[in-house]
């Protein structure tokens, strides 16, 4: 990246290079995406590299003296089963990224591949599609993830993603097929058709390249939605049964009555870590949706 | 309304309807493991009973059920017994029937569910209509954001928070419950005063949670309806602007909320459920909870169903009303 030039300062930058303040600038850039990216951020490099400066054993059963407030000692307390509340923030939140990472990724792909093809070949495979799409968009699906969660013996992490994934692919398919519709229409692509590009340099050259800020938008929708899923899973007690997770912990809260005797470093920790992640990448994509709509930003 | 539209929605309602047994059929047979020996072992375990086989009497149990019978057999069946209202019966308050544990807590959600909503999606779209009206009070810009922020944090989180600042650190709510445990629940006032106690809580947390939803978007079509002609028009033949907010544009820009309703029901629903764990509230929530935790389930199985019925059903009455108050809607998908 280069330096700040005179141009990239007055934020009328010439094609190419842009500083760091240059892209802060530009109008494409809203506080709340820069806010969102900086919170999801935060958050990821701390999942990255908290772990390594945990003791593991310290989140084990009987590990330290139970039910103690925070201290010197134990920064956040620890919980009635004597296990550190730190180290289990420190090892659960990766946890909870990673099922939410998951689910977005195998939610998006599958909806990007349905909505394509639905939004571009049209016929019916486009009604088999919308048509389950927008059936299992009306089922509850904690209900139904509720009956694949409680069937499975032992739920592990990737499991977990993969069954919040099942429910995660409507939303995607939704929005990436109304955008194949309205971007097939555009003169561009006639234009194209016409100079004898072929249907699937259609699709991948002129198609595919404008649907970028939409796919964005939607994986930030969809890994949002799985861990809003997910952590609401392990908090009725379906949740992965050997790992730590921000759900779990809610969980054993709620199993021990530690809001009602008044615990609340055993509660509040995931709490407040949730609601971080969750404002997070509401402001991303908020953010992402000015991008990705134009004319919010003129009339709002 | 013309018959076919109905009779279109009506279609659809039944392949929900049909998906939705379908999966609560086969998603426990494909899944490698018997739930119900696994259940039958935890509960030996736990009276300390070991040297019974458990499989021959799981073996009873399949015999006794028909879960020894070919697949297609078995679904028949399945089909059978839910038209004849069975869903089996609980196996940790065994033989309580599922349907009459169902029944008990269906009133509970329905109260809680629809009267949060309704409040929610009014108080929201009005904020959300004068937060995009230029002449409304300064104040609101500062007031809703924090609960469009709200909004995005999980019902039940705030349910927490809620709970121990109000029932706990000051004690003006009961900590959690329906209604209090020592009366007899009567149509008489100080009754409907003690449910009304109780639900305050659980129904703020929905409500808090979900008006900056509501605002969102009302806020969105708000904008682009004060844009158009026919506001302009209205502006400039005089009318009083409260007028032309009112019946100009938030009669307009209310419509499309409505179609916003019919689909975020499913995860108020969702999120409804969550809630009542927390406040330990009758509802189906509540139970389902505990049916997990016992793994109890056909009661599982009986709720997860109840639920997803529940919102096709009510997803149809919302499609069936729909062209009725929006005419511009003609009656095809």
């Amino acid at each position: 990246m280069s330096v700040a030039t005179p141009t990239a300062v007055t934020g009328r930058r010439p094609f190419g290079t842009a500083g760091l303040r240059g892209i802060l600038r530009s109008p494409r850039m809203s506080g709340s995406l820069v806010a969102g990216i900086a919170m999801v951020a935060l958050v990821v490099m701390l999942s990255l590299f908290g772990p390594r400066f945990v003791n593991a054993r310290l989140a084990a059963v009987g590990s330290v003296r139970p039910s103690q407030p925070p201290s010197a000692q134990y920064l956040l307390g620890t919980d009635s089963q004597g296990r550190d509340m730190l180290t289990i923030m420190v090892l659960g939140t990766p946890q909870t990224l990673r099922i939410g990472l998951i689910a977005g990724v195998v939610g998006l792909a599958v909806g990007l591949v349905l909505g394509l093809t639905s939004g571009f070949f049209g016929g019916a495979v486009d009604a088999v599609i919308r048509v389950l799409a927008d059936s299992l968009l009306t089922v509850p699906s904690l209900a139904i993830m509720v009956v694949i969660a409680a069937s499975v013996g032992h739920m592990t992490v990737e499991l977990m993603g993969l069954t919040v994934a099942a429910l995660a692919w409507m939303h995607p398919t939704r929005t990436i097929r109304s955008q194949v519709l309205s971007i097939r229409e555009r003169s561009y692509v006639s234009v194209a058709r016409a100079n004898g590009e072929s249907e699937p340099g259609i699709l991948f050259r002129e198609i595919m390249p404008n649907l970028v800020p939409y796919i964005a938008a939607s994986f930030v929708g969809a890994v949002s939605g799985a861990i809003l899923a997910a952590v609401g899973l392990e908090a009725i007690g379906l949740g992965p049964n050997d790992v730590h997770t921000l759900g779990t912990t809610i969980y054993w809260a709620e199993r021990f009555s530690a809001v009602l005797r008044g615990q609340w470093w055993w509660w509040g920790p995931p709490i407040v870590v949730i609601s971080f992640i969750f404002v997070g990448l509401f402001l991303l994509s908020a953010g992402l949706d000015r991008i990705a709509n134009p004319k919010l930003r003129q009339r709002t | 309304m013309p018959i076919e539209y109905v009779a279109k929605r009506a279609l659809q309602l039944l392949l929900i309807v049909f998906v939705a047994v379908t999966i609560n059929f086969l998603i426990p047979r494909l899944i490698p493991g018997d739930p119900v020996e696994s259940a039958l072992q935890t509960k030996m375990a736990m009276t300390g009973n070991v040297n019974v086989d458990v499989q021959a009497v799981a073996a009873a149990y399949r015999a006794k059920f028909g879960l020894d019978k070919p697949l297609w057999l078995q679904y028949v069946n399945y089909w059978g017994s839910l038209l004849n209202r069975d869903l089996g019966v609980s196996l940790v308050d065994f033989p309580q029937p599922v349907v009459e544990k169902i029944q008990s807590a269906v009133p509970w959600t329905l109260a809680l569910l629809s009267v949060s909503t309704v409040i929610s999606f009014f108080l929201g779209s009005i904020l959300g209509a004068l937060i995009a009206w230029p002449r409304a009070p300064r104040v609101l810009h500062v007031l809703v954001p924090p609960f469009m922020l709200l909004s995005s944090v999980p019902f039940f989180l705030l349910g927490i928070v809620l709970l121990f600042t109000f029932s706990v650190i000051v004690p003006w709510f009961p900590p959690g419950g329906g209604f209090d445990p020592v009366s007899i629940l009567r149509l008489d006032v100080p009754t409907v005063l003690d449910l009304l106690y109780h639900a305050i809580l659980p129904s703020l947390a929905l409500v808090l949670g979900s008006i900056g939803f509501w605002g969102l978007g009302m806020r969105a079509m708000m904008v682009s309806v004060l844009g158009e002609d026919h506001i302009t028009f209205a502006e400039s033949k005089g009318l009083p602007p409260e007028r032309v907010f009112l019946w100009y544009g938030m009669r307009n820009a209310l419509l499309p909320q409505v179609t916003s309703l019919a689909i975020a029901l499913g995860s108020i629903l969702s999120g409804a459920v969550l809630v009542e764990v927390i406040f330990n509230y009758p509802g189906l929530g509540g139970i389902l909870f505990l049916a997990i935790a016992g793994k109890d389930y056909f009661v599982i199985q009986g709720i997860v169903l109840m639920l997803i019925l529940a919102l096709a059903l009510s997803l149809f009455v919302v499609d069936l009303i729909y062209p009725l108050i929006d005419p511009r809607i003609r009656y095809h998908p």
